[in-house]
C-alpha cells in the first residue's frame, strides 16, 4: 500500500494512484447506494432460501416457501377445468335440442367442438371443414346421411361402415360392373351428368334414364334425389364426393369407393361428440 | 413602522446553497421550514385544497348511466376494459383520447412554464403539495421552526417520544389514505371500501395500498425537497422551456444591495445601503433550503414563499413590496442597468429610486409579456389537439361492426349450385343500453344471408339483439346464385340501430369460383 494522500484542494483522500500527476479522489459510495447494495446481498440470500435455488446432485432445493412453476400450471388448469365444469354437465344431461335452444350453451359447445375438431377431424375433412375428394365438405348443404342436429350426432357417434360400431351406417352401393353392360354404364353415367349439368355424350341420355329406372330407384328414388337412410346421395345437386363429369361418374358406378369413418362415441364421449355435432352443424349446412 | 434593527434576524443556514452545498454522499442537513404567510401561501392553501379535493372525492361522486353501466363518475374498469368519465365511456381502441389528453398536459406544462416558470413545481405537483401537508402535521405537534429544532436537539424524552410517535402516526394515516384513494378509481369506490375494511378486496388492492403509502410517507414525510433535487427529471427539463420572459422568482438585488443590517448608520458615513435588512426571513421559510438572493438556482420550485417573507418585512420597515418578487430576466437586467453605476460597475440602489420612490423607468411585470410568439404556438398546439380531440369525441360511432371474412375455406358451393361466404361479424354497441340492430346487405344482387344461432329463413335484412356496452360475435353466412356471381363481387355490410338514427357500414369481398368452374 502506498501511503495515505490527502488532495488539497477537496480534502479528500485519493486511491494512492498516480498517472502523470493526476490522481483519482477516493470518496466513498453514496450511503443510499452502500445500504441498496446491502439490501440487495440480503435480498438474494433469502430468496435462494425461499425459493428453489441452488442445485443438487439430482434435483435442487425446493425452497421453503414451497413454490414451483410447475403446481401453478396444474392448479391454473384445475381452476380453468373447474369453471368449465358446470357447462360441461349441462351439456353431458341435456338434450341436443335442449343445448341448441339456450344460446350461452350453444356457443360453449360450438367452441368446443371446433376445438376438438381441429385435434381429430381436420386430417380427413381438412382444416376449414372443407373436405376433399372422397372426404365430405362439411360446410355446404348435402348431406349423405342426413344433415338435422340428430343425424350428424349418430354418424359422428357411430361412424360410417366402421366394423365394431353395430349402429354404424352400413349400407353401400353394389359394383355394377357385374351387373350392367359397359355401355349401359355410360347411358346410366350421362343421365346422371345430365340431372345437374350437360353430359359428353347427351344423345345416351335416354336410354340412361331407362337404366336408372331399373337399377338405381332402389336406393336414390325416382327422382334422383337420394335416400339418406341409405346413405345415398342426391344425384340432382351441384354437389359430387368422387369428382365431376361423365367419366368420373361411370367409375363410380363400375366400382364404388366407400368412405370409412371411425365411431367417435366410444373414442370422444358423449359430450365431445355432442359438441362436434353442434360445431358441424353450425358451419353452414345444418338443417 | 419598525426601524431595520427591530426586525428580528433569524439564526439560519440555507442547507442547498451553491456555497455551502454538500457534497453528495454526505447526510442530509434537515430543513426546518418557518411559517409563511401572505398572498402566495393564501393562494397555495386554496391549491392544496382544491388539488386534495380532486384527488381524493373524485371516485366518489356518482353519475346515473342506467341499470347496465356503474355509476361512479370517472372509473377506469381494467377488468372489463372500459374508462368512465363523467358523460364519455371510452372502449379500448378510443384509449388516443386518454393519449391525447396526456399530449395536452405536456404542453399545457411548457405553456404554463413558458409564462409563469415552475408553477407547476411551486403549486400543483404533488410532492409540493403533499409535503406541504405534512409540514402542516408537523407544525402542529411540534410547532414553528425554532421548537422543531429544540425538540430535535433535544434529548429523548417521554414528551419527545410522544411527539414523534404522534407525528409519524398521522403521517401514516395520510400516507395510507392517499394509497387507499387510489384504488377508489379503479372499482366502485363505496363497494371496495366495505370489502377494503373487512378484508374482502383483493390482493392487489392491498399491495397497491401499501407501496402507495410507503411512497407518500417516505417521499412526503422523510425525503422532501431531495425528490425535487435529485430525483425528479422535470426541473431539469423545465431550464429549457424558460426564457427571459418567463415569470421566475427573483432577488432583486438591484435594489436589495449592498444589504445591512444597519442600514442608518452605513448611509450617515455615506455608504450605499439596499433595502435588503439581512434578516433572512426568506431562507427560513424556504422549503428547499436554499437563499434566493444567490440568485436563480435548480432547487427553487418557485413556490413564492420566500416573497410573503421578504413583503412582510418591507411592510414593517415601510419599504415597497417586492424586494424579492416573480420577474422576468428581461425586466431584472433592465433595472439592474439602471441601478448600476457605470464607472464603478457597482450597485447603486440610490439609482433606482427618485424622491425615495421607485424610478418610474423601473420594469414590472406586465400581462402584455406573456403574449409572445413562444406561448401562441404553444397554446395554439394545445388548442389544435384540443379541438381536435373535441370534434373527434362529439363525432365518434357508438356503434361499429367489424368483419372478418373466411378464409377456408373460401367459398363453399352449395347444393343447388349457388355459392356461399362465410363472415365472422362483430356488433360493437357502445353504449349502455341494450340495442336491437338490423343487419342488411347491400349489393351482390340475389344474395341471401343466414345467421348461426337465429332460426329464420335467408334473407336481406337480419335483426340482432345486442347486450348493453358489449361486442356481440355472429357468423353470417351469404349466398349468391351462380347465376349472378360477378368476378371480383363486394358488398356492404349496413347496420342500423332500430331504435335509433346511428349506421355503420362495412365493405366487405365474396369470393366465387373462377368462371366455368
Amino acid at each position: 500500500m502506498s501511503e495515505k494522500h490527502i488532495d488539497e484542494l477537496s480534502g479528500v483522500e485519493t486511491t494512492g494512484h498516480e498517472w502523470d500527476g493526476i490522481r483519482e479522489l477516493n470518496n466513498p459510495m453514496p450511503r443510499w447506494w452502500l445500504w441498496t447494495f446491502y439490501a440487495t446481498i440480503v435480498w438474494s440470500a433469502a430468496y435462494t432460501i425461499a425459493y428453489p435455488a441452488w442445485p443438487m446432485i439430482t434435483s435442487a432445493t425446493s425452497g421453503v416457501l414451497g413454490f414451483s412453476s410447475r403446481a401453478d400450471v396444474s392448479s391454473e388448469l384445475a381452476l380453468a377445468h373447474g369453471n368449465k365444469s358446470a357447462y360441461l354437465e349441462a351439456i353431458r344431461s341435456d338434450s341436443l335440442d335442449q343445448i341448441m335452444a339456450d344460446p350461452y350453451l350453444r356457443q360453449f359447445a360450438t367452441a368446443a367442438g371446433s376445438a376438438a375438431f381441429k385435434v381429430n377431424c381436420v386430417q380427413c375433412h381438412g382444416s376449414g371443414a372443407q373436405g376433399s375428394p372422397g372426404f365430405p365438405n362439411l360446410n355446404d348443404d348435402e348431406w349423405l346421411w342426413g344433415g338435422n342436429i340428430a343425424q350428424i350426432y349418430k354418424t359422428i357417434a357411430h361412424g360410417i361402415r366402421f366394423p365394431g360400431d353395430e349402429e354404424t351406417h352400413i349400407s353401400e352401393m353394389p359394383a355394377f360392373a357385374d351387373i350392367l353392360e359397359p355401355q349401359q354404364i355410360n347411358e346410366v353415367a350421362a343421365y346422371v351428368v345430365s340431372l345437374s349439368g350437360t353430359p359428353d355424350t347427351p344423345d345416351l341420355v335416354g336410354a340412361g334414364a331407362k337404366v336408372f329406372a331399373d337399377n338405381c330407384v332402389a336406393c336414390h328414388g325416382d327422382d334422383a334425389k337420394g335416400n339418406k337412410e341409405l346413405g345415398a346421395p342426391d344425384l340432382t345437386d351441384a354437389i359430387t364426393l368422387y369428382g365431376e363429369g361423365q367419366a368420373a361418374i361411370a367409375r363410380q358406378i363400375r366400382q364404388p369407393k366407400h368412405g370409412v369413418m371411425p365411431a367417435w362415441g366410444a373414442r370422444l364421449g358423449d359430450v365431445q361428440v355432442k359438441e362436434l355435432a353442434i360445431f358441424v352443424h353450425s358451419l353452414g349446412g345444418g338443417e | 413602522m419598525l426601524d431595520e434593527r427591530e426586525v428580528e434576524r433569524l439564526d439560519v443556514e440555507a442547507v442547498n446553497s451553491a456555497k455551502t452545498r454538500q457534497p453528495l454522499y454526505a447526510a442530509r442537513k434537515k430543513i426546518f421550514p418557518k411559517r409563511a404567510s401572505g398572498r402566495f401561501r393564501q393562494f397555495k392553501w386554496l391549491i392544496m385544497a382544491v388539488t386534495l379535493g380532486i384527488y381524493y372525492l373524485t371516485p366518489w361522486i356518482r353519475w346515473d348511466r342506467g341499470p347496465y353501466a356503474p355509476d361512479q363518475a370517472v372509473l377506469l374498469d381494467i377488468a372489463n376494459r372500459r374508462f368512465y368519465f363523467f358523460p364519455i365511456e371510452i372502449w379500448p381502441q378510443e384509449f388516443f383520447y386518454v393519449a391525447g389528453l396526456l399530449v395536452m398536459a405536456g404542453i399545457g406544462l411548457f405553456l404554463v412554464t413558458s409564462t409563469v416558470g415552475r408553477a407547476w413545481c411551486g403549486y400543483t405537483c404533488p410532492q409540493t403539495v403533499w409535503v406541504d401537508l405534512f409540514l402542516v402535521v408537523e407544525r402542529a405537534i411540534e410547532g414553528d421552526r425554532n421548537a422543531r429544532i429544540k425538540l430535535e436537539t433535544a434529548p429523548w424524552s417521554a414528551s419527545k417520544l410522544a411527539k414523534h410517535i404522534c407525528k409519524h402516526a398521522i403521517w401514516v394515516a395520510i400516507a395510507v389514505a392517499t394509497g387507499g384513494a387510489w384504488i377508489f378509481y379503479f372499482a366502485d369506490a363505496p363497494t371496495l371500501l366495505v370489502d377494503f375494511v373487512t378484508g374482502q378486496a383483493a390482493a392487489v388492492a392491498y399491495i397497491t395500498v401499501a407501496v402507495l403509502a410507503a411512497t407518500t410517507y417516505v417521499f412526503g414525510g422523510l425525503m422532501r425537497e431531495q425528490v425535487c433535487t435529485y430525483m425528479c427529471p422535470w426541473p431539469r427539463i423545465q431550464a429549457a422551456m424558460l426564457d427571459e420572459n418567463s415569470l421566475t422568482v427573483t432577488y432583486n438585488d438591484w435594489r436589495g444591495e449592498p444589504r445591512s443590517r444597519h442600514a442608518k448608520k452605513a448611509a450617515a458615513e455615506g455608504l450605499s445601503v439596499g433595502d435588503c435588512v439581512d434578516c433572512n426571513a426568506c431562507v427560513a421559510v424556504c422549503p428547499m433550503g436554499i437563499d434566493i438572493r444567490d440568485g436563480q438556482q435548480l432547487e427553487c420550485i418557485t413556490c413564492a414563499l420566500c416573497i410573503d417573507a421578504c413583503d412582510s418585512v418591507m411592510d414593517k420597515i415601510g419599504k415597497e413590496r417586492g424586494l424579492i418578487s416573480y420577474a422576468t430576466l428581461a425586466d431584472y437586467q433592465s433595472n439592474m442597468a439602471i441601478a448600476t453605476d457605470p464607472a464603478t460597475g457597482k450597485i447603486e440602489p440610490k439609482r433606482a429610486r427618485e424622491n425615495g420612490k421607485l424610478n418610474p423607468g423601473i420594469a414590472h411585470f406586465r400581462l402584455s409579456r406573456i403574449f409572445r410568439l413562444r406561448t401562441f404556438i404553444y397554446a395554439g398546439a394545445w388548442s389544435l389537439i384540443g379541438v381536435a380531440l373535441l370534434v373527434a369525441l362529439l363525432s365518434r360511432d357508438r356503434l361499429d361492426i367489424n368483419v372478418l371474412h373466411d378464409r377456408n375455406p373460401q367459398y363453399v358451393r352449395l347444393a343447388d349450385g349457388s355459392i356461399r361466404n362465410g363472415y365472422t361479424v362483430k356488433l360493437l354497441n357502445m353504449v349502455p343500453e341494450p340495442r336491437n340492430i338490423q343487419l342488411s346487405i347491400a349489393g351482390l344482387p340475389g344474395a341471401t344471408m343466414t345467421i348461426v344461432g337465429v332460426d329464420e329463413a335467408p334473407g336481406r335484412v337480419m335483426s340482432v339483439e345486442v347486450e348493453p356496452d358489449k361486442l356481440k360475435t355472429i357468423r353470417v353466412y351469404v349466398s349468391q346464385p351462380l347465376d349472378q356471381i360477378k368476378e371480383g363481387g363486394t358488398f356492404e355490410f349496413v347496420i342500423k340501430d332500430m331504435g335509433g338514427s346511428e349506421t355503420g357500414t362495412y365493405v366487405a369481398n365474396f369470393n366465387a369460383p373462377e368462371a366455368g368452374k
